[in-house]
């Protein structure tokens, strides 16, 4: 086996645990490059349909292009397609950095969410390269009923026995992608030909490399126009993934706290 | 361009400068984000602190202000050769779940000690759980070699201790490399300040690590995970931990034990395949209307596992309350959930000594061997033989308590065999007999004596009263063990036969004599795993000079000759025992008093009346 297969193997195995162990379950699907290789191992793990509700998070600011290839693929793939609409910025903490704030209304809706259909388990596609929070992620990682990740009480999580209880009211994120990195995302995209937001190959020497919502991100300096030339641009860029997320950026602390009240 | 990536644990004391380190190796390789250094700096300029090449890994606001690693973190090192990712483990005791959630994850494990304060209790503890959850092959880097002024008695003095305690713990590690982790020597750049050391730097000495192992050891295992219905099609789902799953075999799901066919593999999006090999997540449909579902173990017909009700195991005790015998756990293994029962408690290893001490419970933290047993028939597989599905947790309610490995089975349920238990226990056999039963196990090169000491043993204890008889190679070979040849993997299973039937002799009250070459440590602990509290190791020892003069059964001069490949006392290995209860020496004694000293030995562990 070589290493995209393990991946795959893992995340499929992973996928299954919390369909088997874990319910009601969802999927959230950003249309991203990850969330998209996340649901087409979902076909995967699940011979060919996906058994559970795919939730995007909308903010109504996402780029057009990427409205169009949700409808597109949750079309082509037969999808269980929940679109879950975020409150307004005007309704977040008014103590975060701006980017912050409209990051936070995902969080919210995230809340709502599952207050709403009881889910006890949400996947989410986040990877431990990204974000040296997202780092010390579980694969399957408790919330408090606020949504709160407790990152100093984290239970043990041992070999691939993962632990799948949790009070009443709380929920599980299951993370079947954090062994995954950027480049492991597109060497699979491209091995496995999976359809992606046509905003991630460059036009006009721009492209996105993370794709978040058009108030909040911002694309990079590219000429790769291919998936082979992506993943020739990452052999060599020492620039961090998400230096086109304003969020990130704003303050030390903007990230993590974000992601303690329950961001993905 | 996929290469195989290599996942590396980090561990070692809290203050022995792991985060350092990694930040190090990570920017002297080339792999750290640019801006990121000034980044930090700028930070903690802010904060009016010195930057410390931890900051790069301590990302996280509470942990840069106890400059401490709470949980695990992970980086990637990119190299040319091969990916690596670096687990940063905690080093407090307090965060050791957090550890062992990071050591679970990797393929090898960078183990870390201080030049200065040298081996500390927690690199020891360290070292200990790296064993239990199966992480055997280590890069040692002594740190810190700045504080000792680069001295090279200081390195070989914390190298030779280092090596007898992993020898002891049964890991072997690839390097010892003395580095200093902050000024960068030894790290990715070949220190100028330690001339006199010719080895690795850490960097080449990841590079140099072998791969993971094959799973393919003995047999199919797949844990069902569910089965996803189509219509009238049941399809069966999981990930194959072991051997090899195709169209056509001949199978057998455990714990039912019912037999069935593979009839097809089931994949998406369809592929012609028949077959699929360990590693793999696959789906597949079997013959026949048997009923199979998430928990059951799909086994090839040559190796089921074991179906018993009690086994004996080694855990890490993680729980806040005590672990005491009597109290009920929930134990999740493979894709099953069972109830079990703490039924006998016998060790806790103590770390300082890496001694086995006895106790009656074990406080958190504490690694322990324990008896556990079901009130259904559970199919279970041993460490040595599967360790994925040997490995289980425990839960306490919702809280998981322990994680541990399966050493070995007890009490068994066969198929067609209902487990009866004995109407006369273990006491009345040892009132009745005046003595207690063992299994004295004589390991050490060909030609060491082990023989003639075991029969002129067993004439003495017979004298005295005491049940005994010798297991050696002459009367096994022929007969229990005919079927098995001198491969590596025959050796093995000769041991372990041999190793239960010395328990059924102990069981029923006697003293077995077990004299076999065994030249595998591991071999060795799984005999004492298999037998339990009555297991003496005694080590005769000669040297392999010695041995070769003396050559009793013609085995050296044959050897020598080319007809035995793989002697042990020529080509083969033999791993001397790191703790033996007893040890002979046969250059140094002569045989009488030689077997003065091992039958006091054993009259004291069999004798009602003496302290043991």
């Amino acid at each position: 086996m070589n290493h995209l297969d393990e991946l795959e193997a893992r995340s499929i195995a992973i996928l299954r645990e919390a369909y088997f162990r874990v319910q009601p379950l969802c999927m959230l699907w950003s249309m991203g490059k990850d969330s998209t290789a996340l649901l087409w191992l979902a076909r995967k793990a699940f011979l060919g349909s996906v058994p559970f509700p795919v939730v995007l998070l909308d903010t109504e600011m996402e780029l057009p292009e990427v409205y169009q290839f949700r409808d597109e693929l949750s079309k082509a793939w037969d999808l269980d397609y929940i679109n879950q609409l975020c409150p307004p910025e005007s309704a977040m903490d008014p103590t975060l950095p701006p980017a912050t704030r409209a990051a936070a209304r995902k969080t919210v809706g995230l809340r709502e969410l599952v207050t709403e259909k009881k889910y006890r388990g949400i996947i989410v596609g986040i990877r431990r390269d990204e974000q040296s929070m997202r780092a010390k992620e579980r694969v399957f990682s408790p919330r408090t009923v606020e949504g709160a990740w407790d990152l100093k009480h984290q239970p043990a999580e041992l070999w691939d026995v993962y632990h799948t209880d949790i009070p009443d009211g709380q929920h599980l994120r299951i993370h079947p992608l954090l062994d995954w990195t950027e480049v492991d995302i597109w060497r699979y995209t491209e091995r496995e030909n999976i359809p992606i937001v046509p905003l991630y190959l460059a036009r006009d020497g721009m492209r996105y490399r993370s794709l978040g919502e058009k108030n909040i991100t911002v694309p990079i300096a590219s000429h790769a126009s291919s998936i082979a030339e992506i993943i020739a641009e990452l052999e060599t860029t020492k620039a961090p993934e998400r230096a086109g997320r304003k969020m990130d950026h704003e303050s030390e602390d903007a990230f993590e706290r974000l992601r303690t009240s329950g961001y993905m | 361009m996929e290469q195989q990536q290599l996942r590396v644990v980090a561990v070692g004391h809290v203050d022995h400068g792991k985060s350092t380190l990694i930040g190090r190796l990570l920017h002297d390789s080339g792999n750290l984000p640019d801006g990121k250094v000034e980044e930090l700096r700028g930070i903690s300029g802010r904060r009016g602190v010195d930057f410390e090449w931890s900051f790069v890994l301590d990302a996280m606001q509470s942990e840069r202000d106890l400059a401490v690693t709470i949980d695990t973190t992970r980086l990637w090192m990119r190299t040319p050769e091969r990916d690596v990712v670096l687990i940063d483990a905690p080093g407090h005791k307090e965060f050791l779940r957090n550890m062992v959630t990071g050591a679970s994850d990797a393929d090898a494990a960078l183990l870390l000690v201080d030049a200065h304060d040298g081996v500390s209790e927690q690199t020891r503890r360290h070292a200990l759980l790296l064993e239990l959850i199966g992480v055997d092959r280590v890069v040692v880097a002594i740190n810190k070699m700045d504080r000792v002024a680069y001295a090279q008695a200081r390195y070989e003095d914390i190298r030779s201790e280092l090596e007898a305690l992993l020898g002891r713990i049964g890991i072997a590690a690839t390097a010892f490399v003395p580095v200093s982790a902050r000024n960068g020597e030894n790290i990715v750049d070949v220190s100028t300040a330690m001339p006199w050391y010719v080895g690795p730097t850490i960097f080449a000495s990841l590079l140099a690590l072998p791969s993971r192992a094959a799973r393919a050891r003995s047999g199919l295992r797949v844990a069902v995970q569910g089965v996803i219905r189509r219509g009238l099609q049941r399809t069966l789902v999981g990930r194959i931990e072991s051997g090899e799953l195709a169209a056509g075999d001949d199978i057998v799901v455990a714990p039912a034990m019912r037999r069935a066919r593979i009839l097809s593999l089931d994949l998406w999006p369809p592929q012609d395949r028949t077959s699929a090999r360990a590693g793999e997540s696959v789906g597949f449909t079997l013959d026949g209307p048997l009923y199979v579902d998430r928990g059951d173990i799909i086994c090839d017909i040559a190796h089921p596992p074991t179906l018993a009700t009690s086994f004996r195991a080694r855990l890490l005790w993680l729980g806040a309350r005590p672990l005491a015998v009597g109290d009920t756990y929930r134990m999740r293994f493979g894709t099953r959930t069972a109830v079990v029962r703490v039924a006998a408690f016998e060790r806790v290893v103590d770390i300082e000594a890496l001694a086995t001490e006895s106790h009656r419970i074990a406080q958190t933290n504490d690694v322990a061997e324990i008896v556990l047993e079901s009130s259904e028939p559970l199919s279970l597989d041993t460490v040595w033989d599967q360790p994925g599905l040997a490995r289980f947790i425990l839960l306490d309610g919702i809280d998981i308590v322990a994680g541990g490995t399966i050493l070995a089975t007890l009490a068994r349920a066969g198929e067609n065999v209902v487990p009866v238990g004995h109407l006369v226990d273990v006491d009345a056999r040892i009132r009745r007999n005046g003595h207690r039963g063992a299994v004295v196990w004589l390991t050490g090169l060909p030609g060491a004596g082990k023989s003639t000491i075991a029969m002129e043993l067993e004439r003495r204890l017979f004298e005295r009263n005491i049940a005994t008889y010798v297991l050696d190679g002459d009367n096994l070979r022929t007969g229990l063990c005919a079927d098995l040849g001198f491969s590596d993997a025959d050796r093995a299973e000769n041991i372990r036969r041999v190793a239960e039937v010395a328990a059924l002799f102990a069981d029923a009250g006697s003293v077995a004599i077990a004299a076999f070459i065994s030249p595998s440590r591991r071999d060795r602990e799984r005999a004492r795993a298999i037998v339990g509290d009555g297991f003496a190791e005694v080590y005769v020892r000669a040297s392999a000079a010695a041995c070769e003069r003396r050559d009793p059964k013609g085995h050296y001069r044959k050897a020598r000759a080319g007809e035995l490949p793989g002697f042990t006392g020529l080509s083969g290995t033999y791993e001397t025992p790191e703790s033996p209860d007893l040890v002979i020496d046969t250059e140094k004694l002569d045989l009488a008093v030689a077997v003065d000293r091992l039958e006091q030995f054993v009259r004291e562990r069999v004798s009602l009346t003496l302290s043991v």
